[in-house]
């Protein structure tokens, strides 16, 4: 399932209010403040807040494949979430496909795909191809255009042996491969993966990554990756922004970070930085 | 790309597309489906053994005989199992979200409450509705009443009225999650709680209590006071008459307010760690 088929993916109409030219994700001053209250005392609880993003500068242009790395607990997940629509942001300003993902959150849903590597968005104990139809139907795709993907998909991640097959049946590797699919059939303009190798095999590995830098070279689709694994980013990556306590540490290209140290140094300081 | 395609799934489409999803997940497991529906009957059929009991040995209880008393106990029954049937997968949202997977709720193009709402449906909670309609027919055939055509629109408003009076609880115990993830108990006070409190005459309560069911929690719109008007009873609390024909009023005050509550509940979610 390495080769690709070689027709071409059709282009994609972009909205209006998302000219190719500007960034298809803008955060200014992103920030995230979580409050909780903690004993003090033997009755007395006090506030306590943490920070988990601090005032973050983002822009990704249309077409980029970032890697976004980072410690466990250095606000990759939040980050997303805010960029998803999913956590209202403390403060600062955000634009994601020409949206603010507060407030238009379900429209901004249509132009997003997201993989959570860690949980599936499949129907556990139905056929795969109808996790699929049920996605038509909610995302609204257009008979002809669903048809066309889902063949393409069915082709360039070889679901074609177990579509039919309940999600409940399936190998950890053929279930990621379900999720990204889903992920993609309503051609999001951007595409958050969230550990989207994580316990997968060699070959698996091999395989989506093959497939991730074969769809962004192909469409264009904006991919914001995080991971933990330095293959990914050193196979996929064009371009790299870690995170540390909230803030950014690195942004620049691969090759930049690469021409600093040896990758794998790099990445394991980033990581030691922590201290947990 | 045209308008009408930009525009989100309307939210009642959106409900029945995952409610036959789930249908057809929960008709993977048939034997257990069919058993738990099986059970839903009986044990639903067992309060009203219950009633029965009770009426054997007295004639009158808060004043009721007994096919009044199943008037009450069949439109309560038969609202709550209809808002059980949709609504009632808002009790598996605490779940979800102390296990991070409302996120996925948050990330599709349609309705949040629909999402919510279809979670987890499965068609055994069709087992309710069965001794609940039952009662109902019961009792109607054993009033003694000239059905006129108020009458008839009263009782059938009364099931209306209370379908959404417990839809709108549905939504607002699905609040109390957000606020509190462990306070599944405190939840079901307002939705079970509130159909136990409506099954019986609400006289038996007392008056400090009724009164309390009637204006702080206000379950007493859902059956008693149009039942009363149905049933020509008299108020044994003394209320104004009005009270009878309010629910509509109550009902859509508190869908309202359901509304705007799981509006502000979405606004504020925190989602997990990861």
């Amino acid at each position: 399932m390495t080769a690709l088929p070689s027709q071409p993916l059709p282009d994609r109409a972009e909205p209006p209010t998302n000219p190719p030219t500007d960034p298809v994700i803008l955060a200014e001053g992103l920030t995230k403040v979580f409050s909780s209250r903690a004993r003090a005392g033997r009755l007395r609880r006090e506030r306590v807040d943490f920070t988990a993003v601090d005032a973050i500068d983002l822009r990704v242009a249309p077409g980029e494949l970032v890697g976004y790395i980072g410690p466990n607990g250095a606000g990759k997940s939040t980050t997303i979430k805010m960029l998803t629509g999913i956590l209202t942001p403390s403060s600062g300003t955000l634009r994601v496909a020409g949206y603010d993902p507060q407030r238009d959150r379900v429209k901004l849903a249509r132009r997003i795909g997201v993989v959570f590597g860690q949980r599936t968005t499949l129907w556990w104990d139905l056929p795969l191809r109808d996790s699929f139809t049920l996605l038509q139907r909610l995302y609204r795709i257009p008979p002809a255009r669903f048809a066309e993907n889902l063949a393409f998909y069915t082709e360039a991640l070889d679901l074609g042996p177990f579509l039919d097959r309940p999600v409940r049946q399936l190998s950890l590797g053929q279930r990621m491969r379900g999720d990204i699919t889903a992920a993609l059939l309503h051609d999001p303009a951007v595409v958050y993966l969230d550990e989207p190798t994580i316990g997968l095999d060699v070959v698996s590995k091999h395989a989506v990554r093959e497939f991730l830098r074969d769809l962004n070279l192909r469409t264009g689709t904006t991919i914001l990756l995080t991971t933990h694994d330095v293959d990914d980013i050193e196979r996929l990556c064009s371009r790299v922004v870690a995170i540390d306590h909230g803030r950014v540490t690195y942004d620049g290209s691969l090759e930049a970070l690469r021409a600093e140290r040896d990758l794998e140094t790099v990445v394991r300081e980033l990581y030691s930085r922590q201290g947990v | 790309m045209a308008e009408s395609v930009e525009r989100p799934l309307p939210a009642p489409v959106a409900y029945l597309l995952l409610v036959r999803m789930w249908s057809r997940s929960a008709w993977q497991y048939r034997a257990s489906l069919l058993l738990t529906g099986l059970g839903q009957i009986l044990t639903t059929s067992l309060d009203l053994i219950a009633i029965l009991v009770l009426y054997s040995q007295v004639t009158l209880i808060g004043g009721f005989t007994l096919p009044q008393t199943l008037y009450l106990y069949g439109t309560t029954r038969v609202a709550f199992a209809l808002s059980d049937l949709v609504a009632s997968g808002v009790e598996t949202l605490a779940d979800s979200i102390r296990l991070g997977t409302f996120d996925l709720v948050l990330i599709r193009p349609v309705s949040t409450l629909a999402q919510v709402m279809a979670d987890q449906f499965t068609p055994k909670r069709f087992g309710k509705l069965v001794p609940a309609a039952a009662t109902l027919v019961w009792a109607l055939i054993d009033l003694p009443l000239h059905w006129t055509p108020a009458r008839i629109a009263v009782c059938v408003g009364t099931i209306v009225c209370g379908f959404v009076l417990f839809c709108a609880f549905w939504v607002l115990s699905g609040c109390i999650s957000f606020l509190a993830v462990d306070a599944r108990e405190v939840a079901n006070t307002f939705t079970y709680g509130s159909e136990f409190a409506t099954e019986y005459p609400l006289t038996i309560f007392g008056r400090p209590l009724g009164l309390a069911l009637t204006f702080v929690l206000p379950v007493a719109f859902v059956t008693w006071q149009p039942a009363l008007y149905v049933l020509g009873h008299p108020d044994p609390f003394g209320l104004p008459g009005f009270l009878r024909l309010a629910s509509p009023a109550v009902a859509v005050v508190f869908a309202a307010l359901a509304a705007l509550a799981w509006r502000a509940c979405i606004r504020r979610y925190r989602s997990t760690g990861s």
